[in-house]
């Protein structure tokens, strides 16, 4: 029973970093169609601008609490990151938006590949520490433990993605981003700025993303170059799983993948009687996601889409 | 269903778009300098991009150091003066990407190269080299089944699995007193195949393996596994892996409150991985192959040159520095470039190098395999003992 809640809690803790990233697919899918295959990237560059941030910070010698020299750092980053999202659009996407599908998809690729090698020019080739300022003594909550750097985690990637949930629907811009989500052409013509609507998506999207790089990157206690490709493909699974588009799925997507892979890691080899061994965890989470789009195409909580014009 | 289709292209593209990537400048041999000297053209290749490029490049840069050194020196062959130059190639510890860097040496028409870095692309590599003839030697890669192939062309500096396997498991239960055991391994030809060494020899001392498990070497989040594991209350857990795996597990032991002792083998042993666990490093257990550079003639001397051109030696370069050493030696004892002619030579090899006396058997592994075991104490590496692995 112990080990079971200290699962729940190790997957809940990663989920919730997965949901965080699954937003900024989904987001960009609803509205644009489109898989930003360089949003892990984003993430990357989130973390990485924080932990040079927290390093100038900390050599200023202040005498504040790390959770507040992490939450300045991140206030730098943010921007940053929401400049590369809406660079990354204007650049990359927004020339091609009434191309062949593919052609975005390729440009995304590239974009992926140009920033991780500019993340490696810029900050080498070796793993960067995260500056170790967080507290070490674990909470212990019942049978499970965690660490109060993950507390923060899960309770901030819930905060943000109610932040989110709001926007979209209670909010003026939310109504401008449903309705081109719903049909751009008529969006246009009722008066709404289409491509200024895109763009927000772009850097509300990075700015959730840069949240997710510092998450990872103070949870792991490390950042490199190429950290985002496989987080990158991680949350995008998350959101196909939950039905990409839906903001709602990305989170349940997202929260699900954290769990299927921590339980899959602990159980599967009592399961099977040790025919299978942890090696499986990944195949077992995808297997999941083959499962749930044979019988949901469309993912768990996804509608049917209409065919774009 | 779009979604789908979408990602196996992106995939092939990837691939594809690697594949160019890797493709570079192609060299003419024989070429001369201006003064006259002849060009000698030596292959290189480790990952510089990806997770272990920290790694890839402190591996160029040992090669590097050692052809500055040979070229200074006014190095010769068979009379001739002779000018080294390093043609470093990116295998991104893929092995696919391997045979294609090495196909690339072989069309270049190389006489020899060090590397590669890893086990998991030394293997297809080496049978491109081996069919073209050209001489390998591998600084680092530790798979027993390299040089078991009984390719002539095949050597290593570095000591194999089985022997650091072997030291570790006997160290695990004799000298650490683990009676129980968890082993991790992260799935690739080093990190699995230390941790079957491991734990062939733990449980021939003694020990018992309680639990095993797996992981990648891209992940970064171990805390299911690990909670699995603490489940089992091991005195010990042996980690088969790299830096950057190892360093976030041993911080998610601490954080899960996992008391066991964690044991690791070289790819731990890194000066990244005292930065990246940072306290959580205290105490980690961890082998090296080869004696310790203080206590070799000229490693302290190879130690300041080094850190004062690259920075703090990550792990492999004394290894790297030693196999091109070696491989400039037999060149000059064989008056030649030829692999035809280097090969016997090397096996004749007796040098007094800066991480062992290397001398090969007819495998081409190293003749004595002296292991170091090590603990972190305070940042540092501090040497607990030196075991003679035969």
């Amino acid at each position: 029973m112990d080990i079971l809640a200290q699962q729940l809690v190790n997957g809940l803790i990663l989920g919730s970093i997965y949901a965080l990233i699954a937003l900024g697919y989904t987001l960009v899918y609803g509205i644009l169609g489109l898989i930003n295959f360089a949003h892990g990237e984003v993430v990357m560059i989130g973390a990485m601008v924080t932990i040079s941030c927290l390093g100038w910070l900390l050599g200023m010698d202040l005498q504040v609490s790390p959770f507040l020299l992490i939450t300045g750092s991140l206030l730098m980053a943010v921007p940053v990151c929401a400049l590369l999202g809406a660079g990354i659009e204007r650049l990359a996407y927004r020339p091609l938006r009434n191309a062949p599908r593919l052609a975005p998809l390729i440009t995304a690729i590239g974009v992926s590949i140009v920033l991780q090698n500019l993340a490696m020019i810029i900050w080498g080739r070796q793993y960067i520490p995260f500056p170790d300022i967080l507290p070490h003594e674990p909470i212990h909550v019942g049978p499970a433990t965690f660490l109060p750097v993950q507390g923060v985690i899960v309770a901030l990637s819930a905060l943000l993605m109610v932040g989110l949930l709001v926007l979209v629907h209670r909010t003026r811009l939310g109504r401008a981003m449903r309705a081109t989500a719903q049909a751009p052409s008529v969006a246009r013509l009722m008066g709404v700025s289409v491509d200024r609507v895109i763009a927000s998506t772009f850097v509300i999207g990075s700015v959730l993303a840069a949240v997710a790089g510092v998450m990872v990157s103070a949870n792991y206690g490390q950042a490199h170059a190429y950290m985002g490709f496989m987080l990158g493909l991680k949350a995008f699974s998350a959101a196909v799983l939950g039905g990409i588009g839906n903001l709602a799925g990305a989170v349940v997507g997202g929260l699900l993948l954290g769990l299927i892979e921590s339980l899959g890691a602990g159980y599967i080899g009592d399961l099977t009687g040790g025919f299978l061994g942890s090696q499986y965890q990944d195949v077992f989470a995808f297997l999941v996601l083959i499962l749930v789009l044979v019988f949901r195409p469309s993912g768990l909580l996804g509608e049917r889409l209409a065919d774009r014009p | 269903m779009h979604i789908t289709r979408h990602a196996s292209f992106t995939m092939a593209l990837l691939a594809a778009a690697l594949t160019v990537a890797g493709c570079s400048k192609t060299e003419q041999a024989p070429r001369t300098t201006p003064d006259g000297k002849r060009i000698i053209v030596i292959g290189h290749a480790a990952p510089l991009t990806g997770a272990q490029a920290h790694i890839g490049k402190d591996n160029e840069n040992g090669v590097r150091l050692a052809i500055e050194d040979l070229n200074r020196e006014g190095f010769t062959i068979g009379d001739q003066p002779v000018h080294f130059e390093l043609d470093s190639e990116d295998d991104q510890a893929d092995p696919r990407m391997a045979t294609t860097v090495a196909q690339k040496f072989v069309d270049d028409g190389l006489h020899a190269v060090i590397g590669h870095l890893n086990s998991g692309t030394t293997m297809p590599a080496s049978r491109v080299y081996n069919a073209a003839g050209i001489v390998e030697i591998s600084p680092s890669a530790t798979t027993p089944k390299y040089t078991q192939q009984g390719f002539g062309n095949a050597f290593r500096v570095m000591a194999n699995d089985v022997q650091q396997g072997r030291v570790l498991g006997r160290f695990a239960v004799s000298e650490l007193g683990a009676k129980t055991i968890a082993i991790i391994d992260d799935r690739t030809a080093y990190g699995q195949g230390l941790a079957d060494e491991f734990e062939k020899a733990a449980v021939a001392a003694g020990g018992k393996v309680v639990v095993r498990e797996y992981t990648s070497d891209k992940a970064s989040d171990f805390t299911a596994i690990l909670t699995k594991i603490k489940g089992q209350k091991p005195d010990l857990l042996f980690f088969g892996g790299m830096d950057g795996q190892g360093a976030p597990l041993a911080k998610q032991m601490r954080a899960l409150g996992l008391t066991s002792q964690l044991l690791g083998g070289d790819g731990i042993h890194t000066a990244e991985f005292m930065k990246l666990a940072g306290p959580a490093a205290d105490g980690v257990v961890a082998s090296l192959p080869g004696r310790p550079l203080e206590s070799l003639e000229k490693g302290p001397d190879f130690k300041k040159r080094f850190e004062s051109q690259y920075g703090k030696i990550q792990l492999y370069a004394p290894y790297c520095y030693d196999a091109m050493q070696v491989l400039a030696r037999a060149m000059q004892r064989a008056g030649s470039t030829e692999p035809a002619r280097v090969i016997p030579e090397l096996k004749k090899t007796d040098y007094e190098g800066i991480t062992a006396r290397i001398q090969f058997d007819d495998k081409g592994d190293l003749k004595q395999g002296a292991i170091t075991v090590y603990k972190a104490v305070g940042g540092d590496w501090k040497v607990l003992k030196t075991v003679e692995s035969n």
